[in-house]
This record gives structure tokens, sequence and C-alpha cells, in this order.
């Protein structure tokens, strides 16, 4: 296959992860404005740092407001990351790689991309945005059960995977190293009304708050989510769980193509240390440090994959 | 009626009742209620867009995706018919070849004096850089898009051979499927001729003249200029139905003697190149320097014999228009006989007593420009107005050799689905053709119409739209 074949498609998984995780965002962001009295705008803040946008947004704008950050991250064309770039940005790729997808696929991309143009034509009025983070959610979902009802399970499924997984692993770390302070040890042993509100807003992004409490208490405990989110092989959407399926679909990709890359050792040695870690331990050394690491270790990967598999545009 | 009262419908005889190839389809439509038939033509249209089945409409931004209409009524041509129609095709083609195959080595045609050589020589549309050199198995044209249009029950013109890269065949085989989807009962009361095995066949084609430089399993790709050519669609839906690469010039570097393309495995060579890129635009070095579709250096691997190009490079000779009132003698030549199928009689501006009664007769004739494409840079005389016809006569009194006249023909009509039930339009067809050590023709093709009333434009940058095109079996 063509290198700009397969960057193509992981450059469209990636975008279409990123989408969703931005809904979940905001979806958790709404939650945390109707669940506390005298909301600060601060919250939105973190939420459009746990985007990565801050920065350009502060640009654009004097003061975060709820109104602005939710236009920004969901409409925003300035903002390569808003839900309607991404989905734009994928919808191109998808349509340039238009070959290496099933039917199903293509046309669960371009009807999700159709409905989010008139979607998020205009301002999403407070009112109406439950059901339009519904809407790209359930829209996301079609594409990817379209992709794994019907794709070949060959290189192109394992690049598209290795670039949803790595958004993903990107996405959770991020959130977790925006929240970090709310996590450490020193803040509380038993959290007030206040640190529930921020822990279940953690779960809450990345869809978890359910989930958590099958897996653990009922009780919120901040070692418990890191280690959820960092360490549970079982949670979709942990490091732990990223990597082991980052690593598998680059060994089919080593079998396929007979030939071991530094992509592979990298992969293989960060889903080595987070096997060997505790959440202690994650605590100890640093959890910022740690998430930071991580988050330049995972890029580093990308870079890798990039080259090993001669990606172009 | 508009203009064209007399026109001869395919679908209804003069008596009220229907052509005998349109007799089972047209007891099921009495029986549908109108209102679901609109319906149904909604589905379809939405079916067309999240197929993703549009076209690029070149300067307008945001209605950077078109939708080319769909009409729901089939076209129905009868197996007799259709046989007339393939043999008369199917001889064209074959002159097509050997006319090409002659004007780029002995040009016997010409020392006959058949053809004025400078028609030949001074034509932009043919290649020096062709000369001697003969492609793969002989093929020049391995697929050519034949316009055709009916006037009556047994007349049937040729109105261009398209032998550079004829597209559209993408909307023959969606339209098909999108009607067997939408009215699967009618597909058991007609029995129709599959066009489904189109893509495979095409692959099967273009494989079978590999390069003498190929040694196993050829590979093919298909050139596209990218994203942003209106017919990226249909170049991406080839490639995906034969399950072969689509590449773009950037995709594509010579190597070692061979066109190679970047893969994540590093370089891997291509052996048959399906091209929708124009002549100009293939090879830098050779033709257009500015070209950044094209591939440089893949002029010389094509004479090497180490890659097929298909179209080849210089067929656009062969369907420029004032090579095509040479056709009859053109077909004549070649295969020993006449033609099965008519020309529309075509008048040469170049020559003066020609010339002469065009400017006399603009009012009757339709003009159009020895290299325009697409129903562009042409005038129809009956329904243009006195400024623009004067205008017209300016033109072509400049440069009279830029142009050819013909006569308005009245061109059948087939009907379309309209808010009050059925109303006829005038139509064309387009049927493909694969050659290769033989010729074979889909039994279908696109069949374009013109949706405004009275209309004779069928093309789709001037709102025309398509139907499905059924050729009944005995």
């Amino acid at each position: 296959m063509l290198g700009r074949t397969a960057n193509g498609l992981y450059w469209m998984f990636r975008y279409i992860e990123r989408a969703e995780n931005i809904a979940r965002l905001i979806d958790a962001g709404l939650r945390m404005s109707l669940t506390r009295s005298g909301v600060t705008d601060d919250d939105w803040d973190g939420v459009l740092q746990s985007a990565g946008v801050r920065e350009p947004y502060g640009e654009m704008h004097d003061k975060t407001t709820s109104v602005d950050a939710i236009d920004y991250l969901l409409r925003e064309r300035a903002n390569p990351s808003s839900v309607m770039s991404c989905f734009e940005s994928g919808r191109n790729n998808a349509r340039m790689v238009r070959t290496a997808l099933t039917r199903d696929t293509w046309e669960a991309v371009n009807e999700c991309w159709i409905e989010m143009k008139t979607l998020l034509a205009k301002r999403v009025k407070p009112a109406d945005l439950p059901e339009v983070i519904d809407a790209i959610k359930r829209r996301v979902a079609l594409i990817r059960g379209a992709f794994h009802g019907s794709m070949l399970r060959n290189e192109l499924y394992n690049f598209a995977r290795i670039g949803t997984l790595i958004e993903r692993a990107d996405n959770t770390s991020r959130i977790l190293d925006v929240k970090y302070y709310v996590l450490l040890p020193s803040v509380s042993a038993v959290g007030s009304s206040l640190d529930n509100v921020q822990w279940e807003s953690i779960l809450r992004s990345v869809s978890a708050h359910r989930s958590y409490s099958w897996v653990y208490d009922a009780e919120y405990k901040p070692a418990n989510i890191a280690d959820f989110l960092i360490l549970n092989g079982q949670m979709p959407r942990s490091l732990s769980y990223c990597y082991e399926k980052i690593v598998s679909n680059l060994g089919y990709l080593a079998q396929e193509y007979d030939e071991r890359l530094p992509a592979h050792e990298t992969a293989d040695a960060m889903l080595r240390a987070l096997q060997a870690l505790s959440v202690r331990d994650i605590m100890d050394k640093g959890l910022h440090e740690f998430l930071e690491d991580f988050v330049q270790r995972n890029n580093q990967l990308g870079q890798e994959i990039s080259e090993g598999y001669r990606f172009y545009q | 009626m508009g203009n064209a009262p007399l026109a001869f419908d395919e679908m209804m005889n003069a008596d009220d009742a229907p052509r005998q190839p349109y007799q089972q389809y047209f007891e099921w439509y009495s029986g549908q209620n109108p209102a679901h038939l609109i319906g149904k033509s909604r589905d379809a249209e939405s079916i067309f867009r999240k197929t993703g089945i549009t076209f690029a409409v070149y300067g307008h931004a945001d209605s950077a995706e078109k939708l080319i209409p769909f009409d729901l009524i089939p076209r129905i041509i009868s197996a007799k018919e259709w046989r007339k129609l393939a043999q008369g095709i199917e001889q064209r083609v074959v002159a097509l070849n050997a006319f090409l195959d002659d004007i780029y080595h002995k040009q016997e045609i010409i020392r006959a004096g058949r053809i004025p050589r400078a028609l030949i020589e001074k034509n932009s549309a043919f290649l020096p850089q062709m000369i001697g050199f003969r492609p793969p198995g002989g093929v020049y044209t391995h697929i050519v898009g034949t316009d055709i249009v009916r006037t009556g029950e047994d007349q049937f013109y040729v109105l261009e051979d398209n032998a550079r890269t004829p597209s559209g065949v993408s909307y023959m085989l969606e339209n098909r499927e999108t009607m067997m989807q939408m009215f699967p009962e009618l597909f058991h009361r007609n029995k129709v001729q599959r066009v489904e095995d189109y893509p495979m066949l095409l692959r099967q084609s273009l494989a079978s003249l590999a390069p003498p430089g190929c040694k196993g399993k050829p590979r093919l790709a298909v050139l596209t200029p990218g994203i942003y050519n209106s017919a990226y669609y249909e170049h991406s839906f080839l490639a995906d139905m034969m399950g072969v690469e689509l590449v773009e010039g950037s995709d594509l570097r010579v190597m070692d003697g061979k066109v190679k393309m970047r893969t994540t495995r590093g370089y891997e060579a291509i052996d048959v190149l399906y091209r929708r890129v124009d002549d100009d635009f293939l090879d830098p070095l050779t033709f257009r320097p500015d070209s950044a579709l094209g591939i440089p250096g893949i002029m010389d691997v094509y004479r090497a014999g180490n890659i097929t190009i298909a179209n080849a490079p210089g067929t656009g000779i062969s369907d420029d228009k004032a090579i095509y009132s040479y056709m009859p003698e053109i077909v004549e030549f070649y295969t020993g006989r006449k033609p099965l199928l008519e020309n529309v009689p075509t008048w040469r501006c170049s020559e003066p007593q020609s010339l002469q009664y065009v400017l006399d007769n603009l009012a009757d004739l339709v003009v159009k420009e020895v290299h325009g494409s697409g129903g562009y840079g042409m005038l129809v005389g009956p329904t243009a107005s006195k400024k623009e016809r004067a205008e017209f006569a300016a033109k072509l009194a400049a440069r009279p050799a830029n142009y050819i006249a013909q006569p308005t023909l009245s061109l059948s009509t087939v009907p379309i689905l309209v808010k009050k039930g059925i109303a006829p339009r005038h139509v064309d067809l387009r049927p493909y053709v694969l050659v290769s050590d033989k010729v074979q023709i889909i039994p279908g093709g696109l069949t374009r119409v013109a949706l405004k009333q009275g209309s004779l434009v069928v093309n789709s940058s001037q709102g025309g739209g398509t139907k499905d095109t059924w050729v009944l079996e005995d």
C-alpha cells in the first residue's frame, strides 16, 4: 500500500477519535456546571487545557466563558481540534484513502460529516447541546461499528487501529494531567463534595463514571481513579489497554512485513514499563512527571511509526 | 413541446401505446402511485449523497460537491437494437485503433489522399513522441465511450468518439445498483443484461496488455489528478472496484527504468497505469513542464516497454472534432466496408464553401469548437438569440478552422418523472467499450438526459441528468 494511504488511514482515525474525545470533554464540562453552585469559568479553562487548545483559544478570546469555550471546541474552523474540524479532516482523509475503506466504513464517515455539517452550521443553543453531543458519539460509534464489522484484518486495519489508540492514549493522559493535582493523596483522605465533583468529571470525560464502580468501590478514591485510567487493562481508554493493543497491532505489521522496526522496541518498552508499575509507584515518582513523560514518548512512537512505514502526505 | 415537436419517443408510439421494449415496464409503471415514485426519487438522491457519488463544479467554492440528478425511469433498448449498435461501435473502434497505428507509423491514409496532412501534423492532439512506437498489443484506445444519439426507429448517429479518457462509467454502475436496490421487482419482470462485470472486465482487459518488461502478475494502478478533480469519485470508485491502487503523480517516480510507487515497504513497480490525467500533464519532461500531476520520465519508461499507459498518449487525435468529419472515410479505409453507424453530417468551417453555408444557416445549425468538450463554447443555433448568433458569426469568421457545424438533430426522447407524472426529455447514450485482443462492449451505458423541457444539452455541467440504461435479453 502507498505510504500516503497508510498516513491517511492513521490520521483519519486519529481525527475521528479526537472528535469523540472533545465531545466527551464538553459533556464533562457541562455536567460540572450543572452540579455545582457558583460555577466558575475556570472549569472551562480546564476543559480547554485538556483539549490542548487553551493557548490558541486565548488568542481569539479575551476571557473564557462557557458559551465561547463550547463553540470553540465544537465548531471553530480555526481550531484544528474542534469537533467540526476533526470530522472535516477525518472525512477528507477518508476520501483520499477511499479505496482502502469498505463501503460501509466510508458511508458511515460520509454520513457523519453530512449530519455534522447541518448540526454544527450555527452556534448550538445550550438547550440543544446534549442532543448534539449524543449525535457526535452516536456517529462515531457507527463509524467504529462499520469499521470493525466490515474491514479485513490486514495492514489497513492495523494502521487505522494504531491511529485510534495513539490518539486515545494521548487524550487520556492529557485529561489526567490537567487534573493531576486533585488526585494527589495530600489533598485529603476522604473526598469533599468538591473533590467528588472533580473526580466524577475526570471519569465522565472518558465515559467511565459507571464502569468505575463496577471495578472499584462505589466511593471515588484518587488512587483508584489513577489506577483505572492508567493501569487497568480492562478499561478501554486506559494507557495500559491502549498499549496492549498498539503492541499487538504493531506485532501483526511486523509479521506481515517480516521486519521489526524501532517503533516495535519503543512500544514494547512502554508496555513493559506500564505492566511493571503500580499506582503507588506512579504517585511516589510524581503523577505529573509520569504523565508528561508518557505524552512525550507516545508522540515519539507516532513519529517512529510514521518514519518506519514511510508515511507521507 | 419546445423546439423539437417531432422527436421520436422511445417509450410511447404515436398512438400512445408503449413501444415493444417498454411494454413490461409500462405495465408496471401504470400500476404505480406517482407520489410513491416521487418519494423513491428522493430516496435515490440520499443514496447518491451518502455514497458520495458527487462531482465538483470548478469555480464554485462552497458547492464543491454536487450530485448529478438521477431520473428513475430507465431507458430501455431491445436486444435487436443493441446488436445493431454494438456491431457498428465495434467496427468504429477497430477503425480508430487502425487509424492511430497508421498515423503514428506509415501514414498510409494521408498518402492515399483521404485526409489532409496538415490536419494531423498541425493538430495539438497529435504527439510526435508517439511516432514509430507501438503500444503493447498494438492497442491505443483501451477504453472508449462512443456517444450515440437516436432520431428514429432505425436512425442512430455517432456524435463523438471519446477515445481519450471517457468518464461517466461509475454512473452507469451506480445507477444500476440504485435501481436494483429500489425496484428489485422490475428486474424480475425484465431480463436486463448485466453491466456489473465492467470493473472485472476492465481489470482483465488492462492486465492482458501488460508491457513486455513485466514479468509475473502485472500490477495495475489508476492515476488521478487528486481529490479536487471533478471526477475523483469515479477514479476512486474504479480503483476500489478493480482492487488496484489509486495513485497521484506525486506517489510515483521513475527509478531503475520502471515507474514505481512509494509504498509502506519502499518503492514498488507498476506495470499498467490507467491514467485519468490528460496527455499534456502526463510527463513534465516531455509535455507541459509546469505539470505537477504527472510523472517526470514516464514517457521514456513507456517507450522502453516497461509500462502500459491506458489510453495511450496521443489517442486524442482520433476524437478531435475535425477528424470526426472524416470518420466515414476512416472506417472504410481500414475495414474495407461502409460504416454501419452514421456520422452526423458535418461542415468543416476551414473549407470556404462550408464556412459560407454555415454563416448563411446559423439559425439551423449547432456550431462546436474543434477541441471543445462538456458543451462549452458551442452555439445551438435554433435556441440562440439574434445577438448571440451575430457574436458567434464574428468568432467563426475570425478563426474558421477552429469550428465545425452540424444540423440540429431532433434527439429522441425518453420520459422522466415530473410532478404531474411523466414527460418526454431528450437523451443521448454513451456505451463503454474495452479493447484488448478483443473488443468488448458493455450492454448498456450512460444515458444522459436534458432535464429542461425542449433542451438538447445533456451535459451534467449544464443541467443534465442520468438514467439507468437497460439492454434487454432476447
